[in-house]
């Protein structure tokens, strides 16, 4: 038996014996049906008719004038079907599941946007749908619950724990242990055992691909960076996965640093963690002196993780990418500046990214340009903003 | 004798092994707890280092966990711990990589040997990756348990074929922690690691209770209880030690019959 899987030393399966032949027949199916022209079409259809792809890139020339800088970008997959990066992943995962024969999906959640995302498309290839999240995130995203539950999916509020993502992943992947004859675990980002980093990433991939056609097209020129805001690094590897050949596209992660990386509430993984092995792969944890996975703490729900994905942790040790802390107040700051001026709402997840877009545009003169991923619609977070900023709203 | 072969002459008879979670509610218990099961019929012993994130265990052994964690048990403490007992069985350490990784797998495996532990299972190190730990047991003598679940199919001659001291079949699908009924296909586990090697294999995963452990110790070399044990432990607490002790007799007892 080999060791599949690796992004350098990243990467591999750590999981249970239990789960082993799950994952190996999931490898298979994917090498498979990715090749399949069938499978192809299918999906290509299912993410332009169904998801609304492709998705707009837009120029922000308010915020481009306004910070008188490089010229600013925004990829727009918050405008996707369910209001996220997220439904790429999900629709590629399901039909692949439904192709193995499964009819059962589960997946973890963090912010609702994963889990959402699960939910229609369960709900539309009739496959029955369970999700865990934490209970904290079921409180602070109280209308993802129920938006999941209006789709036919059973939510599972998970207590063990901290309560969050990472537990949410833990129980999700008890569940599959327990259960993977009929069910697929449709994992949201490019974590866990391998294949998942890899298949994750290539239904990701889209996003930087279109990226890259559009800036060909519109600007005759590649962007000079490329930003987009890292949790366990979905949408970010989306983004960077086509300019990582591309060395003068500058890739940067951005990743939670909560009140501040100096702090003990954060979830700047690669600001503090170090290599680990944590939820089936070898990555980049926050864990302290005895391999204890750190509790972490971030205003953004989808940021809150302990690690990142393998293939980030290779593209930081490899100096390919850099990634970047930014604060619950940084993120606050650009979630209302981009509301103002350019009209556009991003998740909390993504002001993430703009915030360090709006530092960084400034240090650029105007013949440069930046994308930067706006990964999911700030709609789930008005309410926890309101309640930043002192206001006693609630959903 | 060295490790391995002190672990598998453990199975000169059906072998009753207890797991406890180290820590839980504090190292003076587990202490005398390793004492007591010792003089309660145990062949082996299995103590579990608490892990924050415990993905292959059910809800008793997570809360286990947990106890231990906030009553702020450390590997370190463990090692020191088990130093200082002195118990005629071995003693083998279960946990989840990170913990040994993090720590540095030299340097752990270094401290289990100083420690006086026999050997160690890591549930979420399957064979497959398993070298890169190996490397550091095999040069410190210790043997690396390998497991074998319902779904391991194909896989079970090769990893049956390299196990050492002996193979811990994990008896159903999902998580740790009793179970009304056990899977009826540890027979044919079994039969599948008989084709190919004379290891002995050791049922683990939902035995709640002695007429269970009976059952499985017909068709196994070997039964571990760990749930069972630890839900006594998380009742009584520090004063668990004769519950404990009624409990794991009557089962040594049974098997042994």
């Amino acid at each position: 038996m080999d060791k599949y899987g690796y992004f350098g030393e990243f990467g591999g399966r750590f999981i249970p014996e239990t789960l082993m032949n799950a994952v190996i027949e999931l490898d298979n199916a994917y090498n498979f049906y990715k090749n399949d022209g069938e499978f192809i079409t299918e999906l290509d259809l299912l993410l332009k008719n169904y998801a609304g792809r492709p998705s707009i890139l837009y120029f922000a020339e308010k915020m481009t004038k306004d910070l008188d800088g490089a010229k600013i970008y925004l990829k727009r997959e918050d405008l996707n079907h369910t209001g996220s990066h997220k439904i790429n992943n999900v629709l590629g995962q399901a039909l692949l599941a439904k192709k193995m024969g499964k009819t059962r999906l589960i997946a973890e959640t963090g912010a609702g946007q994963h889990g959402v995302a699960t939910a229609t498309a369960a709900a539309l290839m009739g496959m029955e749908c369970l999700v865990f999240m934490g209970r904290e995130d079921t409180v602070r995203q109280a209308l993802n619950v129920y938006r999941m539950e209006l789709l036919g999916a059973k939510v599972v509020p998970v207590d063990s724990g901290t309560a969050t993502l990472k537990d949410a992943v833990n129980a999700a992947m008890r569940e599959w242990a327990g259960r993977m004859s009929d069910t697929h675990y449709c994992l949201g980002s490019v974590m866990g055992p391998h294949p998942f980093p890899t298949i994750v990433r290539d239904f990701q991939s889209v996003i930087g691909r279109e990226i890259k056609a559009e800036m060909l097209s519109r600007e005759g020129k590649l962007p000079d960076a490329v930003i987009a805001c890292v949790g366990g690094g979905s949408n970010a590897i989306g983004s960077f996965y086509e300019f990582t050949e591309d060395t003068d596209v500058v890739l940067i992660g951005c990743e939670a640093a909560g009140k501040g990386v100096n702090t003990p509430q954060n979830a700047a993984t690669i600001a503090n963690g170090r290599t680990g092995v944590f939820h089936g792969m070898k990555s980049i944890f926050c864990q302290d002196e005895y391999g204890q996975i750190a509790p972490v703490y971030s205003i953004s729900a989808g940021l809150d993780y302990p690690g990142i994905g393998p293939e980030h942790a290779k593209l930081h040790t490899d100096g390919r990418a850099s990634y970047v802390p930014v604060t619950d107040e940084e993120a606050v700051d650009a979630f209302e500046y981009l509301s103002r001026t350019e009209g556009i709402i991003p998740a909390i997840e993504s002001a993430h990214a703009v915030a360090y877009t709006i530092k960084y545009a400034k240090t650029l003169t105007p013949d440069k340009t930046v994308v930067v991923t706006v990964s999911g619609r700030g709609d789930k977070d008005v309410a926890s903003i309101a309640r930043y900023r002192g206001l006693d709203l609630h959903e | 004798m060295n490790n391995i072969e002190k672990i598998r002459a453990t199975f000169s008879h059906k072998a009753f092994i207890p797991f406890i979670t180290g820590g839980d509610p504090d190292l003076e218990t587990t202490r005398k707890l390793i004492n007591t099961l010792a003089e309660s019929g145990a062949d082996l012993i299995e103590i579990g280092i608490p892990f924050s994130d415990p993905v292959a265990e059910g809800p008793v052994i997570e809360a286990a966990d947990e106890r231990a964690l906030s009553g702020g048990c450390t590997v370190d403490k463990i090692f020191e711990m088990i130093k200082g007992v002195d118990v005629k069985i071995p003693i083998l350490l279960m946990t989840y990589y990170n913990p040994i990784f993090g720590y540095g797998s030299e340097r752990f495996v270094e401290n289990c040997v100083n420690s006086g532990v026999s050997g160690l299972i890591v549930p979420d190190l399957p064979f497959d990756e398993r070298e890169e730990l190996k490397l550091y047991t095999d040069r410190a003598g210790l043997a690396l348990i390998s497991l074998i679940a319902p779904t391991s199919g194909g896989r079970i001659p090769v990893i049956a074929k390299a196990s050492e001291g002996f193979l811990y079949c994990v008896s159903s699908l999902g998580v740790t922690g009793t179970r009304s009924k056990i899977g009826g296909n540890i027979t044919e586990m079994v039969k599948a690691v008989r084709e190919v090697s004379d290891i002995p294999c050791a049922v683990g995963f939902g035995v709640s209770d002695a007429v269970q452990a009976k059952e499985m110790s017909k068709f196994a070399d070997g039964v571990i209880v760990g749930s069972a044990i630890v839900k006594i432990c998380a009742k009584y607490g520090r004063d668990c030690i004769p519950y404990v002790e009624k409990f794991a007799k009557s089962i040594a007892e049974i098997i042994k019959l």
